[in-house]
This record gives structure tokens, sequence and C-alpha cells, in this order.
């Protein structure tokens, strides 16, 4: 047991720890404003906005989210040589903000419009015939609404790109599952330890997530 | 004399449009006008040549039986239900833009009362009905609010605007709707079936709010199965089957001597107990 606790003292399991939760809340911001103007593009009256809506989404929620990491590295950066920042660490941070914002935006976009399908087509009726074009009834009247009926949805998703930021180590971005083989090569007689450590970490972040999501679905509920 | 205090001299201060208003030859102001308009639903045909004109003042009540396309009419009149092409619908004068900016414009100017009231459930009573005003014609909030309590309290509401419309009954729900469609001074308002979604007590408190606009000189077109609303508060009654306006005549022709079969089947279905 001696050694498990030394463990803490060798490598920052904290900070790898923020790490993914650094990732996780601009990459929610990211794909969250990505993700509602593929939304909007996708109930809109014109039909060029909603191919490009539905092509997004099909293409992206099909493609692996470490095909997109690995991409960003290997093609943009390696290839193009785009770089966001000198600093190197930084340079990646980015891009994985980037790839999870253009990866969980399909899922996002997918749950803010069954969040419009919970909205009775009279409320846009309603909208259009006060005299609100597309864009202030979608803004005013219907994404109001439909965010309140995402709630769960998009709780999913949060969750599921919280676990989706160990992807970033593909990046070679210093998160937690990273830290984790780096600290069982080293001490492969703690591998398990160290595994329920790690795990134990990402139960304490995600499980929160799940009970307000719940708690906001209900509190935020429109009564009809 | 608070009913004196009229709904429509408060709603009907906008200022007469650019272009010279449309004018049939008598002089009286047409506002509302359909030329040959179809419309299909695949290849259902539920409008089949309605040529029709509504001058200023007019109150049109549109009967029929279900599936006659009367709901489709008034939803055509402010494009929630696109035509097919070639014909025209004009509000005074000027006909509907395809889609955008010009065509919300216009329906500002067209307000409509929807059978399930479509209030927006999660804005409060108030703010139902300063949206309009505020989003589409710039008014000010504090002078929004000041409106939309006038026009609460004269549909009687007023002691509901900070609830959420979830809270209301439907008959008050309607009533709101109806302030909510004046706040943006229409010159035309449309009724889809405005009382049959209510429960029986309720839609006596509706139908007096749209007999004092009627008397008060607003434009309506008004599609009910309502008819002592249509004998009491009608100056024209419209009677459609099958996509077609088969009667066109006043209240009181049509229901002591309707001139057609389907008109005198329809009557004698519904007025015999």
């Amino acid at each position: 047991m001696n050694g498990f606790l030394e463990l803490f003292a060798e490598y920052d399991i904290i900070g790898a720890f923020w790490m993914n939760i650094r990732l996780t809340i601009l990459a929610a911001i990211g794909s969250f404003v990505l993700g509602t103007v593929l939304a909007v593009f996708r109930i809109s009256p014109v039909g060029s906005l909603r191919a490009i809506g539905t092509s997004y989404v099909n293409v992206v929620r099909n493609t692996p989210l470490t095909i997109i990491m690995v991409l960003g590295v290997l093609a943009v950066w390696g290839q193009l040589k785009i770089t966001f920042s000198s600093d190197f660490a930084l340079n990646f941070f980015i891009y994985a903000v980037i790839a999870l914002s253009i990866y969980h935006a399909a899922f996002v976009c997918e749950a803010i419009r069954s969040g419009v399908n919970t909205v009775p087509q009279g409320q846009a009726e309603a909208a259009r015939a006060i005299g609100l074009s597309f864009l202030p009834a979608a803004r005013v009247v219907v994404l109001p609404q439909a965010l309140r009926g995402a709630i769960t949805p998009l709780g999913n998703t949060l969750i599921a790109l919280t676990k989706n930021t160990t992807v970033a180590a593909a990046a070679s971005v210093a998160e937690a599952s990273g830290l984790m083989k780096t600290m069982i090569e080293f001490n492969p007689d703690l591998m398990v330890s160290i595994f329920l450590t790690i795990a134990i970490g990402f139960c304490i972040i995600v499980i929160p997530m799940g009970l307000l999501t719940t708690w906001l679905s209900d509190k935020l509920a429109v009564a009809r | 004399m608070a009913l004196s205090d009229s709904l429509v001299a408060m709603t009907q201060t906008t200022p007469p449009p650019a272009d010279p208003p449309a004018a049939d030859s008598t002089g009286t102001r047409i506002l509302v006008e359909l030329e040959d308009v179809n419309k299909h639903f695949g290849s259902f045909q539920a409008l089949t040549d309605i040529n029709l004109t509504i001058p200023e003042r007019q109150v049109a009540i549109v009967l029929g039986p279900s599936g006659s396309g009367k709901s489709t009419l008034c939803r055509t009149i402010n494009r929630l239900e696109t035509i097919d092409p070639g014909g025209t619908i004009r509000i005074d004068g000027r006909p509907l833009p395809e889609e955008g900016k010009a065509l919300a414009r216009l329906r500002a100017d067209v307000g409509m009362v929807f059978q399930s009231f479509n209030l927006f459930a999660h804005k409060s009573i108030l703010e139902n009905v300063t949206l309009g005003p505020i989003k589409v014609k710039g008014v000010k909030k504090a002078q929004a609010e000041k409106d939309a309590m006038e026009l609460l309290e004269r549909v009687g509401v007023a002691q509901q605007a900070r609830k959420m419309p979830a809270q209301l009954s439907g008959g008050q729900q309607q009533r709101v709707a109806i302030a909510r469609a004046l706040a943006m001074k229409p010159k035309v308002l449309l009724f889809d079936e405005p009382t049959s979604a209510l429960d029986p007590e309720m839609v006596q408190e509706v139908l007096d709010v749209m007999v004092q606009l009627a008397r008060e000189g607003m434009t309506m077109v008004v599609v009910t199965h309502e008819m002592g609303f249509a004998r009491k508060a009608g100056d024209r009654v419209l009677f459609m089957d099958e996509g077609k306006v088969l009667e066109d005549t006043d209240p009181e022709s049509f229901f002591t001597r309707p001139q057609h079969p389907r008109a005198k089947d329809f009557l004698g279905k519904i007025l015999t107990h």
C-alpha cells in the first residue's frame, strides 16, 4: 500500500483530471454553440442549410472520435503545419478541444432537434403569426422551449463528452487516462489500484452530472 | 361606460399605408382579397378557385362541415399555408410576399387566433402580449407593458398577467390570445375555430370579447361552429364544402333561406336540436 500512496506524490493525478475537466468545459461550450447552429440549420426553411446540417451530422456522427483527433494532429498540424500556439502543450490542447467540439456538435444538434420535436407546431405558427421571421421565432419561442425539452439527451452528450476527453491522449494531451497508462507502465504491481483510482475519479466527475441532468429536466420542464 | 373605451380605437392607430389602399366601386377599402386561390395537399385539393374580397369593418363568418377547407382558407390569408402558383392574396392592396422579412411584416398586420390558443408556454401572460410589439415593432418595454395591461384589462384577464399560460383556464388563455393578436394593432383578425377547444361554460366569455370587437368595427374572418355568434355578430356568411365557397350571403338569408343543397343539408344537421 506504501507504493500506492506515493503515486499521488510522484504523479500529478489531480492535475491530470483537471485537464479532463478543462477539456470538458471548453468542448462543451464549443459543441453547444456549433450544435445549436447546426440544429437551426436542420429546422430552417432553407433547403441548402438543411442539407448542410444533415450532411454534417451524418458524416461526423459516424466517424470515430480517435480518427478526428488523429486527423487533426497528423493532417492539420503535421502536414498543413497549422499551429494555434507556440507552446507545444497548449497547441495540442486547442487541437483536442476543437476535435471534441466538432465531434460532439453532431450529437448536440440531434439532442436539440429532439427537443424541437417536443415543441408543438402551434408555438412556431403563433410566433410567425405575430410577425416574427424564422430566426427571431427560433431564438425567442422555439429554441428556449426545445432546450428545456432536450436537457436529458444534452446531459447524456455531456457525460459522453467527459469520458471522451480521454481520447485527447491521442493528441498528446496530458490527461487522466494517459497518466494511467504511464503509471501502470512504471508500477505494474499496482495496476489494479491505479485503474480503480482513475475509474473512481471519473465517477466523481460524471455521476453528479447525471443527477444534475435529472433534476434540471424536472425543474425546467415547460408546463403545457 | 367602460365598454365605450373601444378596443378597436386603441388598436387602430396604424398610419395609412404609403400605397393607395385598394377600394371597391363604392369606395370601401378592401382589406383582404383572394384571387384564383387553389391549394393542394399532395393530390388532395383543399381549396378550389376561391375568389373573395373582404372590405374594412366586415365580419365574415366561414361555415362548413369538417374537412371543407375553411381552416385552410383562414390559414392561407396570412400564409401559414402556402397556395398553389397562379393565385394571389392581397392584404390591404399588397400581395403577400413569398417568405422572409417582407412576409413577416405583412403578417404583423394580420392577427390570428388559433383553436388551441398557442400561447407561448414558457412566457408569462404579460410577456405573451408584449413579445410581438417589442420584437417586431420595436416598442419600448415599458410602453408595451402598459399597452398590454390595458388590453388584458379589456379582455378581463389583467389579474393573471404574471401567471404562466398553463395556469389559466382555456377561456382565459383564448382571451389572452386575442389580446396578443390585438397588441400588434392588426388590420384584420383571423379566428380559426376559436371556441372549438373550450369547455362549454367557457365559450361565452370568448364570444363576448369577439362580439365586442365586431361591434367596434374590427375586420374579422371567423371560422366557427357557433351559429348564435354568426347570426349576432356576422355581416356575411361564407359556406364552404369540398374546398369551394358554395354560398356567400348575409347571415339572415343563409340561416332562413339557404340556397345550395349542401347548405340546406348542413343546417338541417346542426339546427334540428
